[in-house]
C-alpha cells in the first residue's frame, strides 16, 4: 500500500513536470513558427464558432434556471428587486467563467484530444518531425493562443446570454419589471468582477487547452490500451482532467481575489 | 580503386527494447545516388533501424555519419540539417487526413521554406504532376487509392527536393501487382530525380531488381551486403535461408493459387 503511493505519487510529479515542458516547449515553438496567424485562425474558428451554440444554449438555460430559482428565494424576503443583482453576480463571478471552461472542454477540447491522439496514432506528428517541422509549434501553440483570445469572448458571451435568460423567467414570467431588473444588474456588477471573470476564462482557456492538447499529444503512451482505445482513452482522460482542473483552479484563484 | 562517395555512414548502431535487442551492432555504408535496401523477414529491426537513421528513435549506441559529418541525436543543428536534406515514405503514408493531396504536399515547403504561396503552390502542384497525381490536387488521403496515397506520399517526400529517402516497408499490405509497381514508381523517381533512396522490405524478389544494393538484416546485424546478383549466387548461410525460406513462401502461394491445401509450417 505505501509502496503504491508512494509510486503514484512519483508518476504525478513525473507526469507534472512531463506537462509542464509540453506546456513549455509549445510557448516556446511560437516565435519560431512559420504561418501560425492562419493556425491560430483556424483554433479561433473551432473553439469559437463551432462551440458558439452550445454557449449559448447553455448560457440561456442557465440565466433561466437562476432567474426562476432567485426570484423564488428573493421573493420569500420582499427583495425580488434584487434578482438581477442575484443573476449577473452568480453569472459574472462564477457560472459564466466555469460553465462556458466546461462546454468548452467538452466540445473543442474532446475534438482537440482526439485529433492529436489519432495523428499520433497515425504517425502524422513522427512525419511532422521527421520533415523538419516543430510539431508543437505547428499542432499545439495556435491552439494555446487560439485559447487566450476565445475563452474570455466565450465567456463574456455566456454572461451575456445569461443574463438575458434571467431577464426573460424575472420580467416575462413572473413579472419583475424590467427596469428594475436591468438597474439591478447594473448597481451589482463592478470592475473588479468583469476583471475576475476574464481572469478566470483566460486562465481556464490556456490550462484546459493544454491538458487536451497534452493527452491527444502522447496517445501512444496510454498503458493501458492501443490504437482506438488509447485515442479514446486520451480523449475521457483530457476531458476529466480538464473538467477538474477547472473547477480547483477556480477555486484557488477565487480565494485570491475574493 | 576509389572510395565510393558515401552519403549515409552507419557504424556499430545499437537499440533495444527493454530486455528485448533489437538493433546489436548495424554497421553500413550508403553510397551517393544509389538504391539500397535493406531486407530482412518481419521483426527483424528493420523499421527499428530506419526509424534511429531518421533520428525519431534514439539509439542506445554507434555512430552515424552523414555526408562525411557525424550526425548525433542531440546535435540539434547537424539534424536540423540532415532534416533539410532528407525526407521520410511510411510505411502506412502518414498523411494528413484532413489536408487535401495538394496541402499535403505544400506542407513541408509552407513550414521549413521561406518561399511565399504562389510558389510553393507551383511547386506542389509540379510534384503532383511528376506524379500523375495532379488531377487529384483537392482531393483528400480518403478519396484516394492505396496507390494514389503512396504516390502522394512520395510526392510529399521529393517536393523538398530531398538527397535521401527513407522508404519503411513502401509496400507493407499491398498485393504483388501494386508491390510490383511501387518498386518500379521507387526505381523509376530515384533516377529521375537522383535521390539516394534507403529501402527496408522483405519484398526480395522486386528488391533485388530495383535496386543497386542490398544487405540483409538478420538478428539485429547486418548478415550480408553486396550487389543484387552477389545476394542471389551468395553461399552466405544466413542468405541462402532467407532465400530458401522466400522461394518456400513463392512455392506456397503458387500452391494455394493453383486450390491445394497448405499447411502453415509449409510456407
Amino acid at each position: 500500500m505505501v509502496g503504491w503511493l508512494g509510486r503514484r505519487a512519483l508518476e504525478t510529479v513525473s507526469g507534472l513536470g512531463d506537462f509542464a515542458l509540453f506546456v513549455g516547449r509549445s510557448a516556446g515553438a511560437m516565435p519560431g513558427s512559420r504561418r501560425l496567424l492562419r493556425r491560430v485562425v483556424r483554433g479561433v474558428y473551432e473553439q469559437g464558432v463551432l462551440c458558439l451554440p452550445v454557449i449559448v444554449i447553455v448560457g440561456a438555460f442557465t440565466g433561466l434556471v437562476l432567474g426562476l430559482q432567485g426570484y423564488y428565494v428573493l421573493n420569500r424576503f420582499g427583495s425580488d428587486g434584487l434578482l438581477g443583482a442575484l443573476v449577473s453576480l452568480s453569472l459574472v463571478r462564477e457560472m459564466a467563467p466555469v460553465l462556458a471552461a466546461l462546454m468548452l472542454v467538452g466540445q473543442a477540447g474532446s475534438a482537440l484530444a482526439a485529433e492529436l491522439g489519432i495523428q499520433r496514432n497515425s504517425e502524422q506528428i513522427v512525419a511532422l518531425e521527421t520533415m523538419g517541422v516543430d510539431s508543437h509549434g505547428y499542432l499545439v501553440a495556435p491552439r494555446l493562443l487560439a485559447a487566450l483570445l476565445v475563452f474570455p469572448m466565450q465567456t463574456a458571451l455566456f454572461a451575456a446570454v445569461g443574463l438575458w435568460g434571467g431577464s426573460m423567467s424575472g420580467s416575462l414570467l413572473l413579472g419583475v419589471d424590467p427596469g428594475v431588473y436591468w438597474s439591478s444588474v447594473e448597481r451589482a456588477v463592478e470592475a473588479a468582477d468583469v476583471r475576475e471573470c476574464f481572469i478566470k476564462a483566460t486562465v481556464f482557456g490556456v490550462l484546459t487547452m493544454s491538458i487536451c492538447a497534452y493527452h491527444g499529444f502522447h496517445a501512444d503512451r496510454c498503458r493501458s490500451a492501443t490504437g482506438a482505445r488509447a485515442v479514446s482513452a486520451s480523449t475521457t482522460r483530457a476531458v476529466v482532467h480538464s473538467s477538474i482542473v477547472v473547477l480547483a483552479a477556480d477555486y484557488i484563484i477565487t480565494s485570491f481575489l475574493v | 580503386m576509389p572510395a565510393p562517395d558515401l552519403l549515409l555512414h552507419v557504424k556499430d548502431l545499437r537499440k533495444s527494447f527493454g530486455g528485448r535487442v533489437v538493433l546489436a551492432g548495424v554497421g553500413l555504408d550508403v553510397p551517393r545516388g544509389c538504391a539500397f535496401t535493406v531486407l530482412g523477414p518481419s521483426g527483424a529491426g528493420k523499421s527499428v533501424f530506419l526509424k534511429c537513421l531518421a533520428g525519431v528513435l534514439r539509439p542506445d549506441a554507434g555512430e552515424i555519419g552523414f555526408d562525411g559529418r557525424p550526425l548525433g541525436f542531440d546535435d540539434r543543428a547537424a539534424r536540423a540539417e540532415f532534416r533539410s536534406r532528407c525526407s521520410f515514405l511510411f510505411q502506412n503514408n502518414a498523411l494528413f487526413d484532413s489536408l487535401t493531396a495538394l496541402e499535403n504536399v505544400a506542407l513541408p515547403l509552407e513550414q521549413t521554406t521561406d518561399l511565399d504561396d504562389r510558389e510553393i503552390r507551383a511547386r506542389g502542384l509540379e510534384a503532383l504532376r511528376q506524379l500523375e497525381m495532379d488531377e487529384h490536387c483537392d482531393h483528400y488521403p480518403g478519396q484516394l487509392s492505396g496507390g494514389m496515397q503512396k504516390r502522394l506520399a512520395l510526392a510529399r517526400a521529393i517536393v523538398t527536393r530531398p538527397e535521401l529517402v527513407f522508404f519503411d516497408e513502401p509496400t507493407a499490405g499491398l498485393d504483388p501487382l501494386r508491390r510490383n509497381a511501387v518498386f518500379a514508381m521507387i526505381a523509376k523517381y530515384q533516377r529521375q530525380f537522383g535521390f539516394t533512396a534507403l529501402t527496408v522490405t522483405h519484398d526480395v524478389v522486386e528488391a533485388l531488381v530495383a535496386s543497386d544494393r542490398v544487405a540483409l538484416l538478420d538478428h539485429g546485424m547486418i548478415g550480408f551486403e553486396g550487389t543484387p546478383a552477389e545476394f542471389s549466387t551468395s553461399d552466405n548461410p544466413v542468405v541462402r535461408g532467407f532465400r530458401d525460406s522466400a522461394e518456400a513462401l513463392g512455392r506456397s502461394l503458387a500452391a494455394i493459387r493453383r486450390g491445394e491445401n497448405i499447411h502453415p509450417d509449409d510456407a
